[in-house]
């Protein structure tokens, strides 16, 4: 017994500083897989009209809708941020910057994730002027123009914080930065699943948000390198 | 186990000794501008009597008033500021809120308080401090710096316009500056509620002063809390002030940029290409 906790001292320890040095996945991890789907009826998301700007509306083929509750096949919910709120020792940041695209008058990806003091680099890649409006209320609020062509804005956040982001000149754009204190998350694709991966051995709190339903948490206790499978299921509301 | 818990009680009598003696005065309480020094202490009476009937006793803006008020009263839990002379993002100087609460807010019910004397404005400044803690662990942004300004030239106001159009200011501002653009009427602040981009031909005050050197500031740190961005990493100092002086023309007001621009225009008007996206400009 106290030599299989030594022993389990000493993989934690050579998975903090791995996590540390380098910020990739130690050799000696577990991980939480699984899928987020919804009960009930999801909104219907709304059409948006780009005839105002001309430049992003013939970017995009077929009609563009909101994203707030994105869906896939068999109640899948894609965009839900899946993290360990709770139980990770804490690594220092990764030094590979969040890349944050306005393309199409769109924010790409729709909710971008990073830990504190993560480098976050956002681009413009229209033919239009963009202005970055993060709200946040525990980090600095602020708001910066980025004019057609424009090099990318790098960024970083010093306080964990869900930040909402808005371009006031196209007022249906809209997004998130999720800044975390833990290097574990991951993000639904629309089929739902998500895999956070690299866990040492112990006890977490894994939670689930979206950005209209909330938020849901789970504890889960990893032991060696076993990937346990939680699901999350979210009540959908139609507004 | 019995004397260690008396240990443990006494040192936390001395911490909380040390407290309540308040042995080093936070930085927050204070305010200083030019060579008067504020006190949170002396601005709160003040603040009770002349401020929180619109801004909240809390300062949280929810005020008795508030509610019958439009552009809403600042929200001072959140510490973000229109009128700063430092860059998006940061505290403005003691100074920022002191000529801001002098000059007041025009087109909004926030008046001028010069009834009140600079030491009260000061302790005032001072007192607005405490109702957010990004004042005691955040210090105020480096005010940007402003070149002295060129004198206007019909080149400088022809630049100025070109980046108008560049820039996309006509997107909210409107091709002729009268706060019409497209994105204009969808405009929201960081409270949501709608707000409307500045009308030049209105030829009223700016939100944050008068002078080509305010402007300049306007659009070089933003009017942080609303849709107005911060132009600083776009536009160049010597660029800006090309900018100052077209918006000038922009006013119904007699100044020399103004001047220069008519003058020019009579002779000149059919070589300009329309501002905006099909062309409704000047």
């Amino acid at each position: 017994m106290r030599r299989q906790y030594l022993w389990m001292v000493g993989a934690v320890g050579l998975v903090g500083s791995a996590l540390g040095a380098r910020g990739a996945p130690p050799a000696m991890a577990g991980a939480i897989s699984g899928k987020v789907t919804y009960t009930g009826t999801p909104p219907k998301m709304k059409p948006i009209d780009m005839a105002k700007e001309p430049s992003c509306a013939k970017q995009h083929a077929t009609p563009v809708t909101t994203e707030n509750v994105v869906t896939g096949p068999g109640n899948a919910l894609g965009y839900v941020v899946v993290y360990i709120s709770a139980g990770d020792p804490g690594s220092s940041a990764p030094s590979e910057a969040v890349r944050y695209d306005q393309k199409g008058c769109q924010y790409i990806p729709h909710v971008a994730v990073m830990q504190v003091s993560q480098p976050l680099e956002i681009y413009n890649d229209d033919q239009t002027s963009h202005n970055i409006h993060p709200l946040a209320k525990v980090n600095p609020e602020w708001n910066k123009s980025q004019p057609i062509g424009a090099p990318p804005i790098h960024t970083t956040w010093e306080k964990p914080e869900f930040i909402p982001v808005k371009c006031n000149v196209h007022p249906w754009m809209h997004g998130w930065f999720l800044v975390l204190t833990t290097s574990h998350h991951a993000v639904t694709g629309e089929d739902g699943g998500f895999s956070v991966k690299g866990l040492p051995p112990g006890k977490y709190t894994l939670t689930a948000w979206q950005e209209q339903f909330g938020t849901q948490t789970q504890d889960v206790t990893i032991s060696g390198t076993e990937t346990k499978t939680v699901d999350f299921v979210f009540k959908a509301r139609a507004y | 186990m019995r004397p260690q818990t008396g240990w443990l009680s006494l040192v936390s009598a001395c911490s909380a000794l040390l407290l309540l003696c308040g042995v080093t005065p936070a930085p927050a309480q204070q305010a200083q501008v030019a060579n008067v020094t504020g006190h949170a202490a002396a601005g709160k009476p003040l603040y009770t009597r002349y401020c929180a009937g619109c801004h909240g006793d809390d300062g949280d803006a929810r005020g008795e008033n508030a509610q019958w008020i439009d552009p809403k009263p600042r929200d001072f839990t959140l510490a973000v500021f229109k009128c700063r002379s430092t860059p998006t993002g940061t505290l403005p100087t003691d100074q920022d809120l002191f000529d801001a609460m002098t000059r007041g807010f025009v087109t909004t019910n926030m008046p001028a308080w010069l009834p009140l004397t600079p030491h009260n404005r000061v302790d005032l400044v001072a007192y607005i401090k405490t109702f957010s803690p990004k004042w005691k662990t955040g210090k105020p942004g480096t005010p940007i710096t402003i070149p002295p300004e060129p004198a206007a030239t019909i080149a400088s106001v022809l630049h100025g316009r070109e980046l108008f159009q560049k820039m996309e200011c006509w997107k909210c501002h409107g091709p002729a500056g009268h706060g019409d653009g497209p994105s204009a009427k969808t405009l929201t602040d960081n409270k949501d509620d709608p707000i409307r981009p500045y009308d030049f031909s209105s030829g009223s005050r700016f939100m944050c002063g008068v002078t080509n050197r305010d402007l300049y500031r306007i659009f070089m740190t933003g009017l942080d809390g609303t849709p107005m961005p911060s132009f600083a990493d776009d536009i160049k100092p010597a660029d800006a002030w090309d900018l100052v002086h077209f918006l000038r023309t922009l006013q119904p007001l007699d100044t020399p940029e103004a001047a220069i621009w008519k003058a020019w225009l009579a002779s000149h008007a059919g070589e300009l290409k329309p501002i905006g996206p099909e062309g409704s400009g000047q």
